[in-house]
């Protein structure tokens, strides 16, 4: 029962931390940017952090011009992929931004 | 004063430590800010992040017949002996301790969408603000004659619900005779997981290419051609199976003989197998038909593709399988868990009186294993379309794996660890 109740308080922790603070105010756009971020956690992870020794890579805390400088590379070719270069082409790059800062201020 | 009686009861009784270690997942609530029915990837992906979206602040209330999640991706592996039921199953711990999801175990057989209850069939009642549906698929054994008996006696299995029937199939093709014939008959499309049959066919026929050489396996679609990653598939059953697995469209089941295993179609010679694998028509999950909600051809439901809310019932949002399709969006898992995504922000956002999002996106990636050690993929990114109201593939993106590899069966399994944990972790 205390893990249990420890790994919610954690969580809840991190949360607050995350958002700066939902409880107090989140705003229209940190909610839709979560969100957008969410279409990644299927392999990468909820908020990034996959799956430890799972094979994907773990998106958050990386640098956001990491991040940005891998999806282009992946859209332009110059990295290889087997298939991000097919999911990049689908977001603009504003999303990309977004996405990279949502990712970068992720513990 | 009645939970701390309940928690001393359980303390002594000393149930505690099997219930997760939190007593309010015990007793069935009364009502529910957002209540969800089916912990699929659909409804277990929306119970937990309505949670992680309103900073745990919304109270929900899962309500899911099964006591543990059966993946179906991954279970053609289980059928093909080359993964265990174990692999495939995981708790709703992770809802329950981490996110504060009250979890129910028990199964809806009625929605009062006027007064906002739904009744369960242990006999309680739980109202709610919001319902969330997420019901998979009912399977319509009543278009094939004879199906519904043959299942139940489980002469003819489908295996298109992970769970029992994955396990049974398995042993089915581990009993069957070196020289048997193993026959899947797949429905006309739409149905769960496109490109799951022609999966399962690969699979099983690298089973017995190992096990039972001089076997074979006879896919029967009844359409035009292979719904998914055609091309792939065609290639790897050339290359890997010839002589071996024989695929024919355009054959309709129609009726089957459980004793005899014989599968007989609209215009064809009936096939007689050994072990007979045959996949039937479907449509929305049961209580979603009864419901009133299934307004596409009785068979699905049409959903505002903003918020996934049912156009039949106010307050009430429909997931996954059961949804009438967007052009291009397939019933998948994936799909579901970023369908249940769009839902909840949506949902999150009318509570806390913020402005909706206008754009959202959702992405789909599939994997399939042609072989235990090859795998091909198809992926999507779809965007909401405001002139048209609906989600379109993003032009230019999205595409299938240019030939099968080994390096993605590595992906496949990162995939299915990952979304195991976005969906229940």
């Amino acid at each position: 029962m205390r893990i249990g109740w420890t790994r919610h308080a954690i969580a809840v922790g991190m949360m607050v931390v995350g958002l700066g603070g939902n409880a107090m105010g989140q705003t229209a756009t940190e909610l839709h940017t979560r969100a957008l971020a969410a279409t990644c956690a299927n392999c990468h992870g909820t908020d990034g952090r996959a799956v430890p020794g799972s094979g994907s890579a773990r998106l958050a805390g990386q640098s956001k011009e990491l991040i940005v400088s891998q999806l282009q590379g992946f859209r332009d070719g110059t990295r290889q992929a087997t298939v991000m270069h097919q999911l990049v082409k689908g977001y603009s790059n504003e999303q990309i931004d977004r996405l990279a800062a949502y990712f970068a201020a992720q513990k | 004063m009645k939970r701390r009686d309940l928690v001393q009861g359980l303390l002594a009784g000393g149930a505690l430590a099997t219930i997760g270690g939190c007593a309010t997942t015990s007793g069935v609530p009364s009502k529910a800010r957002v209540l969800v029915v089916g912990g699929g990837y659909g409804g277990a992906t929306a119970a937990k992040y309505v949670r992680l979206l309103s900073g745990n602040s919304i109270d929900v209330v899962l309500v899911e017949p099964n006591a543990n999640f059966v993946s179906c991706p991954i279970s053609n592996l289980v059928i093909g002996g080359v993964r265990r039921m174990a692999d495939i199953t995981s708790s709703y711990d992770g809802l329950r301790n981490r996110h504060g999801v009250q979890v129910v175990h028990d199964t809806v057989t009625a929605i009062d969408a006027a007064k906002k209850t739904v009744r369960l069939a242990g006999g309680a009642d739980i109202g709610y603000d919001t319902l969330i549906l997420s019901p998979g698929i009912e399977l319509i054994f009543d278009s094939i004659g004879g199906l519904r008996q043959a299942n139940a006696q489980g002469q003819i299995l489908h295996a298109w619900k992970a769970g029992a029937e994955t396990q049974a199939l398995f042993e089915q093709l581990q009993a069957m005779r070196d020289g048997g014939v193993y026959a899947l008959s797949i429905p006309e499309a739409p149905y769960r997981c496109p490109p799951g049959p022609y999966e399962r066919a690969s699979i099983v026929a690298a089973y017995l290419k190992k096990h039972k050489p001089r076997s074979k396996v006879l896919v029967f679609d009844a359409n035009q051609d292979v719904t998914s990653k055609g091309p792939l598939f065609k290639k790897a059953w050339a290359d890997l199976y010839p002589g071996l697995l024989e695929y024919r469209a355009q054959h309709k089941a129609v009726a089957v003989d459980g004793a005899s295993r014989t599968l007989r179609f609209d215009f064809q010679e009936p096939v007689k197998a050994d072990v007979l694998n045959v996949v039937p028509p479907m449509r929305a999950g049961a209580i979603a038909v009864q419901a009133g909600l299934a307004n596409a051809n009785g068979r699905w439901c049409h959903v505002n593709f903003l918020n996934f809310e049912s156009t039949a019932a106010a307050g009430v949002h429909v997931l996954g399988d059961s949804t009438q399709s967007a052009p291009a969006m397939p019933k998948s898992g994936h799909m579901a868990n970023n369908q249940a995504k769009v839902a909840a922000a949506a949902i999150v956002a009318q509570i806390k009186g913020l402005a909706p999002n206008t754009s959202p996106m959702l992405t789909n990636t599939c994997y399939s294993f042609v072989s235990p050690t090859e795998v091909v993929h198809v992926a999507s990114v779809h965007e909401y379309v405001t002139a048209e109201k609906t989600f379109k593939t993003v032009a230019g993106s999205g595409g299938v794996s240019s030939a099968r590899n080994e390096q993605e069966a590595g992906y496949a399994m990162a995939w299915a660890r990952n979304i195991w944990a976005d969906t229940l972790g």
